[in-house]
């Protein structure tokens, strides 16, 4: 005899299933599909497709190196600029500015994720590249000119430009979960310092304790961002296939690459290029946080107060 | 006998309700004060006053004086930071850091800056342990996390956190109400060990605790002392009917 609903809960429970699945299915699915769409440069190449630092696609020469290296390096400028920055307004927002003054900043920094990314680049365009050419770059270079950084020809176009474009449009996102993380953090963790003689930063460190897991996932979420974001990156980063030290030259990223470059590419070969480097961001972003969540791992070990409690 | 805490015409609000009324108390030096009364009657809230842990609430407000060791703790410029060091808290729920169980014996003693060198760091925390008496049981894994100790354990732990920093008044705000009774019993025991060296206030809604624990028992209901007197006295024969009631169970 069947138990009342049994038959509904299987139902249920396959929906459920297939729906888990799916994830797993769409995954499978585009990898395939690109490692399929890439095997003529695969097959060409091989491993000098990632160890080659030459893009002539008229020749026929494809390296991707220097779309990983503008890659990884604007997405680093970006973190480097707005981890700190994120780290300090959920601080303010949470563990210091009075519910009058955090909610209007909140919603302020709410409403800087909404801007659409093509709005960016055209602010970095027109208003953080003549910045960086005129003020910001002569400034680095007068002090900081020594540096292998901060060499070369002031265009305002160029790594600098897109890092910190990057940094501006990934604040929101750490800031937002960052600020999640802290108030989960029990208040019982803040009186307990508290009630030692600690001082509002001292107080403020065991919150960041007790937080330190959820940070780390909010810095890889903001990585994340940085290395796949497309169309700002395009208009401000200069478009040039180079590995230059000097942040003040242009580079490109892969992302970039991509956009600008599909609707020319006509050729198999040019094609089957583009879909592998697709496949190579596709890798970077799953090694970035599959060695985040080894992280997180460690870090939540023997600070993640929320396993216990 | 000598009064460490005095307490005059202390009220208290959140925002514009009133929590307590009027109160006038005073906490004699090395003695232990339960403070007893039915769930929001405000004795939680009387014994946060007295380390200005409120201050965190942004609506809180008091009028009235503390007094500690003739000082007013509300008086402006008071140093908050050393008032909590001279008087210590433990609290409902243990809350020890996610950090190892020599870290957070510790961290009072590093903040404060207490400790001359490594070795004295090291006995303090020893110290601090076996006054709390927890050093047998965990003397072999300091280096560990404090969130492997028993509930019991962790309140014991956070106990010897309170005495590391060397306060003189020890607050304890319903410290074993989430333990079983035989942590309850070690946690009593402690507290009473502790009276030798301490000015301690404990609230409690276990009668059978203040009964066994203090010299001095304080009833409040509604925001109000209702009766202060010693613990015998209190138990058997109070001066207040609603105190009678209360004890005996009639209400509560």
């Amino acid at each position: 005899m069947a138990q009342t609903g049994a038959i509904g809960d299987k139902i249920f429970r396959t929906i459920l299933l297939l729906a888990a699945a799916s994830i797993l299915l769409i995954v499978v699915a585009i990898f395939y599909m690109m490692v399929q769409n890439s095997l003529p440069t695969l097959e060409r190449f091989g491993i000098g497709f990632l160890t080659g630092s030459e893009w002539r696609p008229a020749q026929e020469e494809f390296g991707a190196l220097p779309f990983i290296y503008g890659t990884l390096v604007s997405s680093l400028i970006a973190l480097v600029l707005a981890v700190p920055i994120s780290l300090g307004i959920a601080i303010f927002l949470v563990e210091q500015a009075p519910i009058k003054i955090a909610r209007p900043i909140a919603f302020m920094v709410e409403l800087l994720a909404a801007i659409p990314s093509v709005v960016y680049g055209l602010w970095g365009i027109f208003v953080l590249a003549p910045f960086i050419r005129n003020h910001l770059g002569v400034f680095l270079q007068d002090y900081l000119g020594w540096l292998p950084f901060f060499q070369g020809r002031l265009t305002g176009i160029g790594m600098l430009t897109a890092g910190i474009i990057l940094a501006l449009m990934i604040t929101p996102i750490i800031t937002a979960v960052v600020r999640d993380v802290l108030e989960a953090v029990p208040t019982t963790q803040r009186e307990a310092a508290l009630a030692l003689g600690a001082t509002k930063w001292e107080t403020t460190t065991i919150v960041l304790g007790n937080a330190a897991s959820g940070i780390a996932g909010a810095v890889v979420l903001g990585l994340g961002r940085a290395i796949g974001e497309t169309m700002a990156v395009t208009m401000v980063i200069g478009n040039s296939p180079q590995i230059s030290a000097s942040l003040f030259e242009p580079a490109n990223t892969i992302a970039s690459l991509l956009a600008a470059n599909f609707a020319e590419a006509t050729d198999r070969i040019y094609l089957s290029a583009l879909i592998e480097i697709g496949l190579v961001l596709f890798l970077v972003t799953f090694v970035v946080n599959a060695l985040a969540k080894l992280l997180i791992m460690s870090v939540g070990g023997n600070s993640s107060s929320s396993k216990h409690v | 006998m000598e009064s460490k805490i005095s307490i005059s015409n202390l009220d208290f609000f959140y925002g514009k309700a009133q929590a307590l009324f009027d109160i006038t108390l005073e906490i004699p030096e090395r003695q232990i004060v339960a403070f007893i009364g039915p769930s929001g009657c405000g004795k939680s809230t009387f014994l946060r006053t007295l380390n200005r842990m409120n201050d965190t609430i942004p609506i809180a407000s008091v009028t009235g004086t503390v007094m500690i060791d003739g000082e007013d703790i509300y008086k402006a410029g008071t140093d908050v930071v050393a008032l909590r060091r001279k008087v210590g808290m433990v609290f409902q729920k243990s809350n020890p850091f996610p950090k190892s169980i020599f870290d957070n014996v510790a961290y009072g003693i590093r903040i404060n800056g207490i400790h001359t060198s490594k070795a004295d760091l090291a006995a303090r925390v020893q110290k601090a342990l076996a006054d709390a008496a927890l050093w047998d049981e965990v003397k072999d894994r300091l280096t560990t996390s404090a969130f492997g100790l028993s509930g019991g354990q962790q309140q014991r732990l956070c106990i010897a956190r309170a005495l590391a920093v060397q306060p003189e008044v020890i607050l304890m705000d319903e410290p074993a109400s989430a333990l079983d009774p035989i942590a309850t019993q070690k946690i009593e025991e402690l507290v009473v060990e502790l009276k030798r060296e301490y000015t301690i206030v404990i609230v409690t809604h276990n009668m059978q605790q203040a009964a066994r624990v203090s010299d001095k028992t304080a009833f409040f209901m509604l925001g109000k002392l209702i009766e202060y007197n010693p613990t015998q006295k209190m138990f058997t024969n109070p001066d207040e009917k609603l105190t009678e009631d209360y004890i005996t169970g009639r209400f509560g």
